[in-house]
């Protein structure tokens, strides 16, 4: 897969709250697929389906051990999608700093000017 | 301590920023809708200042941001138009890079929520497609605004305190 589908798979897997609880839950540890429905109002063909998608992305994958399949979190590509948020994060973090400071200004200059 | 931003993507074409600010929404809508305030901090990586900031805030108005890098003189502009204007809580409005890297426009709501003195500003951005977002999260850093970055590490990392051995 070229390196842009694969990232915006990686995004549309991310956009959905449930899966990304289900990362979440899978960074602690691997968990087979009955582990990682019990916190969901969710039946397991359905966890199945959101597993397939993180799956496809390339964001989780199969453990070996014959009957449970754990699945386990694919580190490394979550930590390509991430980068890119991080570098749009800081350019937005430098601009909200100061927009900070300027609120800031315009506080102190409303107390004076009552 | 500064308020942590959030930034996520949602549903197929959105990105979504939250940031709380410690001043009341009147002001953070002011500092949104007036230029003199605008230029003062909507400005991106280091080194760049706002040369061109006109904004005509009603429904149907337009406005037009132009930046430029100190260092070589490059400049980006960009401009849309108003479609919701609610002060202080609300603004819809198209934005249009003059030099698009993602295909068609996207569409900006601002939304304010005031609380205890606070003000939570969530902006959503919605891309005409999944690639148009992923483009524009991929652009931020590779014309240049990598280097800035670098060199900003450079002196966080000059600044840091050192661990004695």
């Amino acid at each position: 897969m070229q390196a842009t589908h694969r990232l915006d798979a990686v995004f549309a897997a991310l956009a959905d709250p449930t899966r990304r609880a289900i990362i979440a839950r899978l960074a602690s540890g691997q968990a087979s697929v009955t582990e990682l429905a019990e916190p969901f109002a969710m039946s397991q063909p359905a966890i199945s389906k959101h597993l397939k998608v993180l799956e496809r992305a390339g964001l989780i994958s199969r453990g070996r051990e014959a009957q449970r399949r754990p699945r386990r979190l694919e580190a490394k590509r979550l930590e390509e999608a991430d980068k890119w948020l991080e570098r749009y994060r800081r350019l937005w973090e430098a601009n909200y700093q100061r927009l900070d400071a300027l609120l800031d200004d315009l506080k102190a200059k409303e107390r004076k000017v009552p | 301590m500064k308020n942590p931003l959030k930034i996520a993507p949602s549903g197929d074409r959105d990105l979504v920023i939250t940031r709380v600010f410690d001043a009341p929404r009147r002001l953070v809508y002011d500092a949104h809708t007036k230029p003199e305030l605008v230029r003062q901090w909507l400005l991106g990586p280091p080194g760049w200042t706002m040369p061109v900031c006109e904004m005509d805030v009603r429904v149907g108005g337009k406005y037009r941001w132009v930046w430029k890098s100190e260092r070589d003189g490059t400049t980006m502009g960009m401009g849309g138009v108003y479609r919701e204007v609610n002060a202080p809580e609300r603004i819809v409005s198209t934005e249009k890079f003059d030099e698009a890297w993602y295909p068609g426009e996207s569409l900006n709501t601002l939304v304010l929520v005031e609380q205890g003195g606070r003000t939570t500003l969530t902006q959503t951005m919605r891309y005409e497609s999944r690639e148009a977002r992923e483009a524009v999260v991929k652009s931020g850093m590779e014309k240049g605004v990598a280097a800035s970055y670098d060199r900003l590490e450079d002196v966080l990392a000059a600044t840091a305190p050192t661990t004695p051995r």
